[in-house]
């Protein structure tokens, strides 16, 4: 046998006559005259047809009208159950979970910001779908068709109510999380919310440990505070929220008129359902009007707050950018201040490209980063300042209703109330009368 | 609208219906907007070969258990090498398929034999787990024709690739659907 080592070397002076470079024939291919060997191609297997992820669209549709119907017009728990339990099936273990309208924030953020990134035609549809329903029918994409919510609902056994301030304060990790989503989206860095989807490693049956780690933890947190990701982390239920306060059509706990007879009053395991107010104590009004127009006051001062502290942290934040590290990371190693090298900046340094130009795109984006901090902080201190205001503004209610904004139209209210169960001739009519 | 006073319009109810309004408006823009922008044919994720540097994370960065990334081999490119450095590890004992000398750690590229002194390498794709260690010694010594391509009978298509998220080289991209692989070629500058 021929010394390997006399082949390698041979092989370097080789090289090194031709002008080493990846990719170049160093070994031009044979001709094969003796054998006639005919030269196979590599086979290509193709991705998933397209005419499928247009079934998926019409399926969302389908199963968005169908809630709504369900919720709405039938007023039937069971059915809407059915109808998430298909849901979790189709979009979270058949589809895998993806592509979701939560995620579909991010494709519509970058497509908005980055023009060379052109977004298919269905993720579009997934993003818009839903909101639309929203606008019309209230969150019914939330009580039956999204996967995610699905899979909490069913692990919602031993619900119980969280004072109204916790609930409240912990939503405005929603908001946050919206924003820094959105952050990074627009600056091209990373699809956050894909990539702390809890759930999506059960769907697909396999993932990151510390993801699913988290998953687990929250189904185990979802079995007594109802729905968890939805009411505290969906950033996607942010704007669905939004959409919901508005809605034309909404839930109503009772069929008819609401006889107040406090049967529903702690049948909502999401903590939506909202009792009818008291009288205004004496004095409230004088002391809370004072409050209010502190609020007001205070509010751009919370949003300019938000923004500088935003803009302050690009530094922090712009790391989220894998040039930003990249940039970083070879700095210090021209400075000579960390030994060796990593992936990628020997990758970096086999392009060839100038280390100063590296630099340059990294500042810019850091400015980016400084810019949407600015957007991103001052959108924070708004939420935090209309929370403020919200809560301390009184609505007059003088029935049980759903809030329509926390409402996820499950429909497990409905059976709690004597009306209902009289529209459903369950009950007499002496049960209305009382 | 559910409110008991129909006739009359409220000031509250007239302002929730302008927002209203307002906010179908925007989404009816937006999606006259995305459906000018946005392309019908759906995308995919894929690797420029020619920017890949084989770095391994391929092979466990994927949310798939086995990795949906496979070596792909451009047989045009290849040179048919007896000593091939993508199929012998470095320094073998001898220069035969026996499995000491391979340097796939799954055993997933076949050698045959088709005229004097050339030899034919497939992969097996079952076995291939994307590491990318042939891809690695291939390029560094040979002509490059092993590369690493996402198969797209496996790829989920995730909305944000993992193997993205983690790849050093930035080498990878969404192509459209229509044409999910980059392959070698011969003619490539």
């Amino acid at each position: 046998m021929i010394g390997f080592r006399h082949v390698i070397i041979g092989a370097v002076v080789f090289l090194v006559a031709r002008g080493a470079a990846s990719g170049v024939e160093r070994f031009p291919p044979p001709d094969f005259v003796e054998t006639n060997h005919s030269i196979p191609s590599p086979t290509v297997p193709g991705p998933r047809q397209d005419v499928y992820e247009y079934i998926d669209v019409v399926v969302l549709l389908g199963a968005l009208v169908l809630s709504s119907y369900l919720v709405l017009k039938r007023r039937s728990r069971r059915a809407v159950f059915g109808l998430m339990v298909f849901s979790l099936a189709y979009f979270g273990f058949w589809r895998k979970g993806c592509v979701c309208p939560i995620g579909a924030i991010q494709n519509v953020v970058l497509s908005i910001f980055d023009r060379s990134y052109v977004m298919p035609v269905t993720v579009a549809a997934f993003f818009l779908l839903p909101l639309v329903f929203t606008l019309f029918f209230g969150r019914t994409f939330c009580a039956a068709v999204c996967p995610l919510g699905a899979i909490q609902d069913l692990a919602a056994l031993r619900p119980i109510a969280i004072p109204r301030w916790l609930e409240s304060g912990l939503r405005l990790f929603a908001y946050g999380y919206l924003g820094a989503a959105v952050l990074f989206a627009a600056t091209g860095s990373a699809f956050a919310i894909c990539r702390y989807d809890p759930f999506v490693a059960f769907f697909r049956l396999s993932g990151r440990l510390n993801i699913l780690i988290i998953g687990v933890c929250l189904l185990l947190i979802g079995v007594f505070i109802g729905r968890p990701y939805c009411r505290f982390i969906c950033p996607y239920g942010v704007i669905l929220r939004q959409l919901s306060r508005i809605s034309s059509r909404r839930v109503t706990i009772t069929p008819d008129e609401c006889i107040k007879c406090r049967l529903c009053e702690d049948s909502c395991p999401f903590g939506a359902i909202r009792e009818p107010t008291a009288a205004w104590p004496a004095g409230y009004y004088v002391k809370s009007k004072k409050r209010l127009a502190f609020l007001i006051v205070l509010l751009p001062a919370l949003v300019l707050a938000g923004g500088r502290l935003g803009a302050g942290l690009k530094a922090v934040t712009g790391r989220a950018h894998a040039t930003v590290r990249l940039a970083e990371r070879v700095y210090l190693e021209e400075e000579g201040k960390v030994e060796g090298t990593t992936d990628a900046s020997s990758a970096f340094r086999a392009t060839g490209k100038e280390v100063k130009d590296l630099y340059d795109e990294a500042s810019a984006l850091i400015d980016r980063f400084g810019m949407g901090g600015w957007f991103f902080g001052g959108f924070v201190g708004l939420v935090v300042g209309l929370k403020l205001i919200t809560v301390s503004v009184r609505r007059q209610r003088t029935d049980y209703e759903a809030d329509r904004a926390s409402c996820l139209a499950c429909g497990r209210c409905f059976e709690y109330c004597p009306r209902e169960q009289l529209r459903l001739k369950k009950a007499k009519e002496t049960v209305g009368k009382g | 609208m559910t409110e008991n006073n129909k006739d009359n319009i409220t000031r509250r109810r007239f302002l929730r219906e302008s927002v209203w309004g307002t906010c179908l408006g925007g989404l009816g823009a937006a999606a006259g907007f995305f459906s000018g922008s946005s392309k019908r044919t759906d995308t995919v994720w894929q690797i420029d070969p020619y920017t890949c540097v084989a770095c391994g994370n391929c092979a466990t960065y994927c949310v798939l258990e086995e990795s949906a990334v496979k070596c792909v081999h451009a047989y045009a490119v290849c040179g048919y090498c007896r000593i091939c450095f993508g199929f012998f590890g470095p320094e073998p004992h001898d220069i035969t398929e026996a499995a000491e000398n391979q340097l796939c750690p799954t055993g997933a590229i076949k050698r045959t034999f088709i005229e004097d002194p050339y030899y034919e390498y497939t992969i097996d794709e079952k076995l291939c787990n994307g590491c990318g260690k042939c891809v690695k010694g291939c390029n560094a010594f040979g002509n490059g024709s092993l590369f690493l391509q996402v198969r797209h009978d496996r790829c989920l298509n995730c909305n944000e690739c993992s193997i993205a998220a983690a790849c050093p080289s930035g080498a990878y991209k969404r192509v459209p659907a229509d044409k999910p692989y980059l392959l070698k070629r011969v003619d490539h500058a």
